[in-house]
């Protein structure tokens, strides 16, 4: 049977996110495989040339409207709600991300269809879609079946490359018309940026990380320590931001910032899928935790099952022992 | 401003995971249950709004895992009312159906706000709030860290995070369903004491969860745990010859000189 696949692309400051291509690259070998076409839902307002970007697409359906203009949850769930009831795909994509998150589910219910979050991975056999989930914070696959009656996947940022998805090719476009979106419940009003004095950690080439395992704010000190002696800078996992121990300009992850150091030394963060999210680029990945079955550990270059107050002060002592006149 | 608040239970991370012989589920056996964290930041976001614009907070469980103390510490800190919706979830329940027994519980109820975490370790098929809303009728933003209500206009500002730092603010007309990632303070602490004495005072209304199972909801043919991708090389020994691998490690990689 072939499958016929939609997946619906999202877009933040004029740009296509990577997770656009990713899906775009699996869809199109997954139909390619069974003899299948995708297509691709962009929702926006003058973005005929994102539109250009997804080439690899059938055909890419334009939604142009002034109320999709900015990312909107409800408009976007009518949109996508009408054109997918409208083209009746075999399977649907959408990003696991803050945006798709607000409808995948959404969708599901609205269209009477299974949903599944968090895929990692996603096969067609035999007429079904089978989706790896990574669930309990990374620390369960889950495999599930799905009929190609209209499924919705939510896929999981970093699951698939993105190259796949990325292939220069002039995109079929269809504009579609796009209707009742006049009496909306909500508003977009504005982005307001992180901006202030604090460093800027996408550009810093050293960064240590500190998760929930650092235990509390005055622990702290000793990874600043660490940080100002391998001329890098202290960032953090979610539960630290959130606690308040650092701000959110050192938040890595889905939530917070993506980054590409030379070294990212993870000290007792788990691995969760939305930290990873953030990191799993970095040149070189040193973990260090308390949990042999951490997640992290399973990206990681190097691995050190410790604990932090251990490693930490015994590292600083090296690196200062090194950088001391002979 | 009447705001409920869902809740819900979830295996807690610190302890070892195991799969239980049908190859499907979490081996209950062996789980320990704690609140779900955005759970507990959906309680927080309430109850700071509950103490700028009066009004009251409400709670509703499912009852699995440690449901009771769970909404007694809600109670224990300003909730005024908690419902636990009891019924066979011992092998756990999806958010499709979840969202059902909700919306029964909540039809004809009246509340300005329903806030609940914005997805849970254990979400599989997506969260419950969010399909709530739908059934409702209501809007729903999810992965919000911040709220101020505008009790005059009936309406609140959210602020939902998006990748690299930026906000989006969003006006939402009231009700809604909110899924909170973060309260706009930290998770209030309350001592066991106080808890103990909330036993004593207050109580927890319990009623039969109903609702039908709802399509959408998936059904899993295996639950494993992943191989440690054998990518890490570990490192052994002393604190000390750890601290000398890694800086010939980084020095390898011309770092920290
Ligand atoms: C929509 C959404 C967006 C999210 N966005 C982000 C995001 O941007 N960034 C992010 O980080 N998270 C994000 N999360 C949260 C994410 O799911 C995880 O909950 C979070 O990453 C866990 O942080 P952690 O690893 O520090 O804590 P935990 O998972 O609690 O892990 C703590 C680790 O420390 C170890 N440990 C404990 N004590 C020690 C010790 N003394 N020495 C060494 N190790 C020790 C433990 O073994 C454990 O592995 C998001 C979640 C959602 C739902």
């Amino acid at each position: 049977m072939h499958a016929n696949i939609l997946v619906i692309a999202e877009h933040l400051k004029g740009r296509l996110s990577g997770i656009v291509f990713e899906m775009l690259g699996k869809a199109h070998a997954l139909a390619t495989e069974t003899g299948g076409g995708v297509e691709v839902l962009l929702m926006g307002h003058g973005v005929r040339a994102l539109a250009e970007e997804l080439g690899l697409a059938s055909r890419v359906l334009l939604c142009d409207h002034p109320a999709l203009a900015a990312y909107t949850p409800q408009a976007c769930l009518d949109v996508a709600e009408q054109v997918i009831a409208r083209r009746a795909p075999d399977l649907v994509l959408i990003a696991s991300s803050s945006m798709g998150l607000d409808i995948a589910a959404p969708l599901s219910v609205r269209l009477g269809v299974p949903h599944v979050s968090s895929c990692r991975d996603l096969r067609i056999t035999a007429g079904r879609a089978i989706v790896t989930s990574q669930m309990y914070g990374g620390k369960m696959l889950v495999e599930s079946h799905l009929d190609l009656r209209g499924a919705i996947v939510s896929v999981l940022p970093g699951a698939f490359p993105e190259d796949a998805g990325r292939i220069a090719r002039e995109a079929v476009i269809e504009a579609l018309p796009v209707e009742g979106l006049d009496a909306p419940h909500m508003r977009f009003t504005r982005l307001i940026e992180q901006s202030g004095t604090d460093i800027d950690i996408t550009q810093t080439p050293v960064l240590i990380a500190v998760g929930r395992g650092i235990q509390n704010r005055e622990n702290i000190a000793m990874v600043e320590e660490l940080a100002a002696i391998a001329q890098g800078a202290v960032c953090a996992s979610r539960p630290v931001v959130d606690q308040g121990w650092l701000p959110m300009t050192r938040q890595i992850g889905r939530s917070g910032m993506i980054v590409k150091p030379k070294l990212y030394m993870a000290l007792g963060i788990s691995g969760a899928p939305e930290h990873v999210e953030g990191m799993k680029d970095a040149e070189l990945i040193v973990a260090v935790n308390t949990d042999a079955q951490a997640p992290i550990f399973g990206i990681a270059h190097y691995g050190v099952v410790a604990d932090i107050a251990d490693v930490v002060p015994a590292l600083t002592e090296a690196l200062r022992n090194a950088h001391a006149p002979a | 401003m009447n705001i409920v608040v869902l809740m819900k239970q979830v295996p807690d991370l610190v302890e070892e995971l195991e799969v239980d012989a049908g190859g499907t589920l979490l081996d209950r056996a062996w789980l320990r249950f704690i609140t779900s964290e955005y759970d507990d930041h959906a309680l927080e976001q309430a109850l700071l709004l509950k103490e700028q614009h009066g009004g009251t907070v409400r709670v509703l469980a499912l009852d699995m895992g440690e449901a009771d103390e769970m909404l007694f510490t809600a109670l224990a800190k300003g909730a005024d009312s908690a419902v636990k919706l009891s019924g066979d979830f011992a092998t756990g329940i999806d958010s499709h159906s979840a969202a059902g027994i909700y919306r029964h519980a909540l039809e004809g109820a009246s509340f300005d706000l329903i806030l609940t975490g914005v997805q849970a370790i254990d979400d599989l098929d997506g969260p419950a709030g969010a399909m709530l809303a739908t059934h409702l009728g209501l809007p729903y933003i999810g992965v919000v860290s911040g709220i101020d209500v505008d009790t005059a206009n009936g309406e609140a500002h959210v602020r939902k995070e998006y990748p690299g730092g930026l906000l989006a603010e969003f006006t939402v007309d009231l009700p809604a369903v909110i899924g909170i990632q973060a309260a706009m303070q930290p998770p209030r602490y309350v001592p066991i004491s106080r808890i103990r004495q909330t036993m004593k005072t207050a109580s927890i209304d319990e009623t039969a969860a109903q609702g039908e199972r709802i399509a959408g909801a998936i059904s899993v043919e295996r639950m494993y745990k992943p191989e440690r991708a054998g990518s890490a090389t570990m490192l052994e020994g002393s604190a000390d010859s750890i601290a000398e691998r890694l800086l010939d490690i980084l020095t390898e990689h011309g770092i920290g000189r």
